[in-house]
């Protein structure tokens, strides 16, 4: 219990410090940057919604720094995130809601797919050490580890989708097509998450089976699977409820740290591929310089980490007696 | 010349085939990086030239969208790429062993102030800041974008060498050292952190690889010097030259495979590091488990 109010209090903590951070970086920047972002406002929105924005990025305020802190908190407690530039004139919290839906659509479940196809080449890498598998699936996976995946998505809208015309390749359906839970709509949406679905899986995949195959290395030589193997077990056994088991656990929490990163992590691919995810609408406020959208997002994603964390954190609490007997 | 080959086949580095390919790639970056006037007679900026060129003896990446060259960008455009990964790869991996290694050392509240502090910058999400403060600070040159990956991208190192300096803190030289009455940044920077040079050297070419990424992702959407001919930046313009659904497919694919490159060279780099510091993940050959149980076998039934 102590373990989980400590984790609580680091959440609260670091939800502080982000938010803190979005207060102060417009202010600290040369010539706060939002002033020319206000100056397109002017006109177009008056009375209370134009003096939220000036609290939110102080300018023309007359206020104290310490009293603008105050106003802006209670903003954001009070879910008052300010008006957004680009979707003009929707609320920031409303936009939001319809982007989330696609990026946990789309990185969601390939981040999940990830995790679990990493985690058993890696796993199989490792129990059949010197194999072909183990000696061409961890390199290759560190060079496509490293190629930045923005770019493996547009190789891929190149290959498949200009050239081979195989696969859409831009938005998350098609135009003509309206939302509707109908399956020539579901299979719409599907076909257009095929491309970067596959690109993100391809950069992410390699990382998670580096670590299983280390951590597996590494429990392979360990006294309990000797001892199965000299009870004779099945060796399917042995791999699968002896050494992978437990070599998966350090990458539990890593797993959930990288559902919590969904939400920002394919900012680029939904940009290469005109995903209307929030990672894309991230980008469109960057480069309107709609700085309410913007910090909104920036907050969202990070809550949306620091949710995972502390789920993660339970879970170990839970499944994991060592964390609650140490502190 | 013998003891040249003898040395170069027992170091482990040039043992490693990995390591060695990752070495050979890194350093002719880095020739073209300090020489690009060797290797390209071309301005890289200068539009002069027919636009959109496919490739020719004259231009062998063609031309981009505002008449340059594309092989000579992509050559200069090595610096660029370089001078980020070295200035941010470094500058971070050193911030990270003094917070680290200082919280390990002293103790009590500074390291738990030291800590907390690290585990904070650490689980927030570190792309999307980078884009936030890049959008205020308006097309980062070079120097700012160090900077930014600096000051963001020091945590996870630090925290790993806090355990490993914590794993030493009760060594006799430590011991003698304070028995001495050496001062505290004197222990840490003579006594403690070369003993770590291994893993700061991973440590580097972990941040080295994730700072080439990162400043190439923000100079792609536009968040980088936009005059400068750095990777992502050649991959901005194309971009915005719909290069790929025009057909000019050259401008998006030479800039994306030299930044892929330069990563894989980083990555094999630290692959091998990380087998050199940990004999245990080397490659073995298939049989050899079974003939060392069989030879233990052996000399069991004569026991």
């Amino acid at each position: 219990m102590r373990y989980v109010l400590r984790r609580a209090g680091f959440f609260l903590l670091t939800l502080w410090a982000a938010v803190t951070l979005n207060f102060f970086l417009p202010r600290l920047m040369p010539g706060n940057p939002a002033v020319a972002m206000m100056a397109k406002f002017h006109g177009k929105i008056n009375g209370q919604a134009l003096t939220a924005l000036e609290t939110l990025f102080g300018v023309n305020t007359k206020e104290s720094l310490p009293a603008q802190y105050v106003d802006y908190l209670h903003d954001l407690v009070t879910g008052n995130w300010g008006t957004s530039l680009t979707f003009f004139p929707s609320p920031v919290s409303e936009v939001i809601r319809t982007g989330i839906f696609w990026t946990l659509g789309l990185v969601g479940v390939t981040t999940i797919l990830a995790f679990i196809l990493g985690t058993w080449v890696g796993a199989i890498a490792a129990w059949r050490r010197g194999s072909l598998i183990d000696s061409i699936a961890p390199p290759l996976l560190v060079i496509t580890s490293a190629i930045p995946y923005f770019w493996v998505g547009m190789m891929f809208i190149l290959i498949f989708g200009l050239k081979l015309q195989w696969l859409p390749w831009s938005g998350g359906s098609s135009i003509t097509d309206t939302p509707a839970l109908t399956l020539s709509y579901i299979g719409d949406v599907l076909q257009h998450a095929i491309l970067p679905s596959l690109a993100l899986l391809i950069t992410t995949i390699g990382g998670w089976t580096l670590t299983m195959r280390n951590n597996m290395v590494t429990t392979l030589a360990e006294d309990y699977v000797r001892m199965a193997r000299a009870k004779g077990l099945k060796s399917s056994r042995i791999m699968i409820d002896y050494a992978a088991r437990n070599a998966v656990l350090p990458n539990l929490t890593g797993f959930a740290m990288s559902l919590g990163f969904v939400v920002g992590g394919a900012i680029l691919i939904e940009y290469v591929f005109n995903y209307p995810g929030v990672g894309y609408m991230l980008l469109q406020a960057v480069q309107n310089e709609d700085y309410p959208l913007m910090q909104a997002l920036f907050l969202l994603i990070t809550i949306a980490v620091l949710v995972a964390i502390l789920l993660a954190d339970i879970a170990t609490a839970i499944f994991d007696p060592r964390t609650r007997s140490a502190r | 010349m013998n003891s040249v080959l003898r040395t170069l086949k027992s170091n482990p580095i040039t043992r490693s085939g990995k390591a060695t390919a990752g070495a050979i790639i890194l350093l002719v970056f880095i020739i073209l990086a300090l020489f690009p006037g060797l290797f390209a007679r071309k301005s890289p900026t200068a539009e002069i030239y027919t636009r959109n060129l496919p490739a020719s003896a004259q231009h062998l990446f063609g031309t981009t969208g505002l008449g340059q060259d594309v092989f000579a960008q992509a050559v200069y455009g090595t610096r660029d790429v370089l001078e980020i990964a070295l200035g941010a790869g470094l500058a971070s991996t050193l911030i990270a062993a003094l917070i680290g290694v200082t919280a390990a050392y002293l103790g009590g509240w500074i390291e738990n102030v030291l800590n907390l502090f690290t585990d904070i910058v650490l689980v927030i999400p570190l792309f999307p800041l980078l884009i936030v403060i890049s959008a205020y600070m308006h097309n980062s040159s070079n120097g700012v974008m160090i900077a930014v990956l600096t000051f963001t991208g020091w945590s996870y190192t630090a925290r790993q060498l806090r355990s490993q300096a914590l794993s030493l803190k009760n060594r006799d030289f430590l011991a003698a050292a304070k028995v001495r009455g050496e001062r505290a940044w004197y222990v840490i920077v003579v006594e403690i952190l070369p003993t770590m040079s291994s893993l700061l050297v991973a440590a580097f070419l972990t941040n080295g690889l994730y700072d080439v990424l990162f400043a190439s992702s923000l100079q792609f959407i536009g968040l980088g010097d936009p005059n400068s001919t750095a990777w992502g930046t050649m991959l901005y313009w194309a971009e915005n030259n719909e290069a790929l659904q025009a057909g000019y497919y050259l401008q998006a694919i030479v800039p994306g495979a030299a930044i892929a490159l330069l990563g894989a060279a980083f990555a094999l780099l630290n692959y091998a590091f990380d087998e050199i510091g940990n004999p245990a993940l080397r490659r073995v050959p298939v049989t050899r488990r079974r003939v060392s149980f069989r030879i233990a076998s052996r000399r069991l039934s004569r026991a």
